[in-house]
């Protein structure tokens, strides 16, 4: 359980006339947008993309052993499913980018 | 015991939990009443987030709304989910880092203006209002239906119960009752669902059930409904009438609506940390995802059930269910043609439909549709008055921090204290939930259709001011105020002239683009976007302070601290 208090978070307020600290805050934030780049494209691809636009070409298929049409599987299964792991992809690469940058918070997970 | 008895019973031990709950974590200070003193594990918060989350419309309406619509119930499906993915990546770090009470407070800081802060106070508290409106509308008709108590009675009870744990609690009250109010809600809708699966397909998931086999035709259940739909002259189930545009736009406008909604933004100002409140964005979807997940199934379940249990059926040997919900009007039958049987048909066929259902009624009618025991109708029941209290509870908080922090502390009189600010606090929750109540009682004809274009509302507000506040340093004050301005003006403009001024012109061939007034929001969004980066390319670029406030919203270490900028 971390700790609740409010300023009881980190150890350190990051200094932001340090050159050091600007250049790797940069680079951090960029890691981060390319990240958000990928996962929001897979977001759109499973929702819109085979869920909305090509859910009447995916609907000729079938799923194997079942009686689900794809693209109506995607629209009301599958694309939920995939947000749900998405998030937790998020999570995981955030943390790990986070530390890689010394800009955690400490603490346990 | 019959289902009276039961519905008593499980409707009574659940409200005794809820306050128990609120006694036993009542609020000291403003910290604990607006942000439950910030020390919610991101576990909890998950489990609250859906429950605040997952309203009376999520409980009662959306899965009769499906079993009607088919392919096109799919909208609300993927679009209120995946605003979780948009909200995770995009918004509840940042937001958290920040630390504000308020989704006000932020635009407010961040856009240097009172103004903008203004605007995003009238924009909380008309999105709130417009939505617990339809919360108390929910308590009234499982009231009204299954304990045969007067509906305003039953809006009262809501009420005061509401009003004991909101005004008491706060956000701390409101967060752990909601953590209960998850368990009833989630248990009162899966059990139903699997013991529906199990009747019609042999599988106890419903997920698998919808995919699988009907036990008694021993066809695919979803080709066997199609087929019923065709016969019927209605439009195949899996394939939708619904314009793949407008489809496109309804569910970018719930996604990015759910997003941007004040109620859902606030809960992650409640745990500790930055990563806390991105795993607990993960957390609350996969909790929402086990009701968004099953509700496909207990559509079509409802739907094949309804069908073959009314379809030409001599009105005379109608169940005694039919006969229930006709007394409240939900459900009526007009015998056209005089044979004394009920033809249940679609707009291709030759004969004149006779049936008409109120979508609202499906998920509450559907134990009995299927015969179920008598306890899992009352189970059902306190689970629909759950989701619809700890939702309501979420939007009375945002109004009544809307008024006592945004509107007095950080713009009439900054300088009340804590205690002054927190009686402020309690008495605006109280007053709010008189409005909501009284509503409830009077509700406008129009709320049912108004909850929906909240969603409309906030995605063409809130969303692309606080997403451009993080990721562009450029954007300026005058940039997101006329954003803000122009998106829900458009918004709101269409609305109201296609629902309200013309209703008669609200066809596909009128709509801009084919877009109908429940998608056009994502319209609204872009155009709030372009103004905002157009605007803000030609205004002075934001004071040195708030790009450093912005440069330490974007890293996770030192959360808190935010806090000493924004007082």
């Amino acid at each position: 359980m971390a700790d609740p208090k409010p300023d009881g978070g980190a150890p350190e307020r990051p200094s932001v006339t340090d050159p050091e600290t600007i250049a790797r805050h940069a680079e951090y934030w960029r890691r981060n947008v390319r990240y958000l780049g990928i996962l929001i494209s897979i977001w759109f691809v499973v929702s819109y993309g085979f869920g909305i636009i090509l859910a009447d070409a995916l609907n000729a298929f079938k799923i194997p052993g079942t009686g689900y049409p794809l693209g109506f599987w995607f629209a009301q299964q599958g694309s939920i499913y995939v947000f749900v792991v998405l998030i937790f992809v998020y999570v995981w690469l955030m943390n790990r980018l986070d530390r890689e940058f010394q800009v955690d918070e400490g603490g346990q997970s | 015991m019959n289902v009276q008895s039961w519905t008593f019973l499980l409707v009574a031990a659940s409200f005794a939990l809820y306050i128990g709950i609120a006694v036993w974590s009542r609020a000291s200070s403003t910290k604990e009443f607006y942000v439950a003193g910030g020390g919610v594990s991101p576990l909890a918060n998950g489990m609250a987030t859906a429950a605040d989350w997952m309203s009376a419309a999520s409980f009662i309406s959306m899965a009769g709304l499906i079993s009607f619509m088919g392919y096109d119930g799919s909208v609300y499906l993927m679009g209120w989910t995946g605003g979780y993915v948009l909200l995770a990546l995009l918004l509840a770090p940042y937001l958290r880092k920040y630390g504000a009470f308020t989704v006000p407070d932020f635009v407010g800081d961040r856009y240097y203006s009172q103004v903008a802060r203004i605007v995003a106070v009238v924009c909380a508290i008309f999105i709130s209002f417009t939505y617990v409106a339809g919360q108390m509308r929910g308590v009234g008709i499982v009231f009204g239906r299954f304990l045969e108590v007067d509906v305003n009675t039953g809006v009262m009870i809501g009420m005061a119960i509401v009003f004991f744990y909101a005004v008491l609690g706060g956000m701390k009250g409101i967060t752990y009752t909601q953590v209960a109010q998850y368990c009833v809600l989630m248990f009162a809708y899966l059990v139903p669902a699997i013991f529906l699966s199990i009747l019609i397909t042999g599988n106890p998931i419903p997920q698998f059930g919808l995919g699988g086999i009907e036990q008694s035709s021993g066809v695919a259940l979803l080709e066997r409904l199609d087929g019923l739909h065709r016969e019927l002259g209605f439009a195949p189930y899996t394939e939708g009438t619904k314009s793949t545009l407008d489809v496109f736009f309804i569910t970018a406008a719930l996604m990015v609506g759910t997003a941007g909604l004040p109620h859902v933004i606030i809960r992650f100002y409640t745990v500790p940390r930055v990563r806390d409140a991105r795993i607990s964005a993960g957390w609350a979807l996969l909790f929402i995802s086990f009701l968004y997940t099953t509700a496909p199934a207990v559509a079509v379940f409802a739907r094949t059930n309804l069908i073959d249990s009314v379809q030409d059926v001599p009105y005379e040997s109608v169940p005694e269910w039919f006969t229930n919900w006709e007394a409240t009007g939900l459900l009526s039958f007009e015998d056209a043609n005089g044979d004394g049987r009920i033809q249940y048909v679609g707009p291709e066929s030759s004969m004149t439909n006779e049936l008409t259902v109120d979508p609202d009624i499906m998920v509450l009618a559907n134990p009995e549709i299927a015969n179920l025991p008598a306890w899992v109708i009352g189970l059902v029941a306190a689970g629909g008055l759950a989701a619809a209290l700890s939702t309501a509870a979420g939007l009375l908080l945002v109004i009544s921090s809307a008024v006592s922090h945004d509107l007095l502390k950080r713009g009439l009189k900054p300088d009340i204290t804590d205690k002054q600010e927190l009686l402020a606090a309690r008495v605006a929750a109280g007053v709010a939930v008189l409005i909501a109540g009284y509503f409830g009682i009077n509700p406008p004809g129009f709320v049912a259709q108004v909850v929906a274009f909240a969603f409309g509302l906030a995605a063409s507000s809130f969303f692309p001011a606080i997403v451009l506040g993080i990721f562009s340093k450029r954007t300026t004050r005058e940039g997101a105020i006329l954003g803000m301005i122009s998106g829900i003006t458009f918004t709101a403009a269409y609305i109201v002239y296609f629902k309200f001024i013309r209703p008669d012109l609200n066809v596909a061939e009128h709509w801009w683009f084919g877009i109908s007034p429940e998608g056009i929001g994502t319209l609204g969004m872009m155009l709030n976007f372009a103004v905002t980066v157009v605007v803000s390319r030609f205004t002075p670029p934001p004071p040195p302070q708030v790009q450093v406030l912005i440069e330490l919203i974007r890293v996770p270490r030192g959360a808190g601290e935010a806090h000493e900028l924004s007082a």
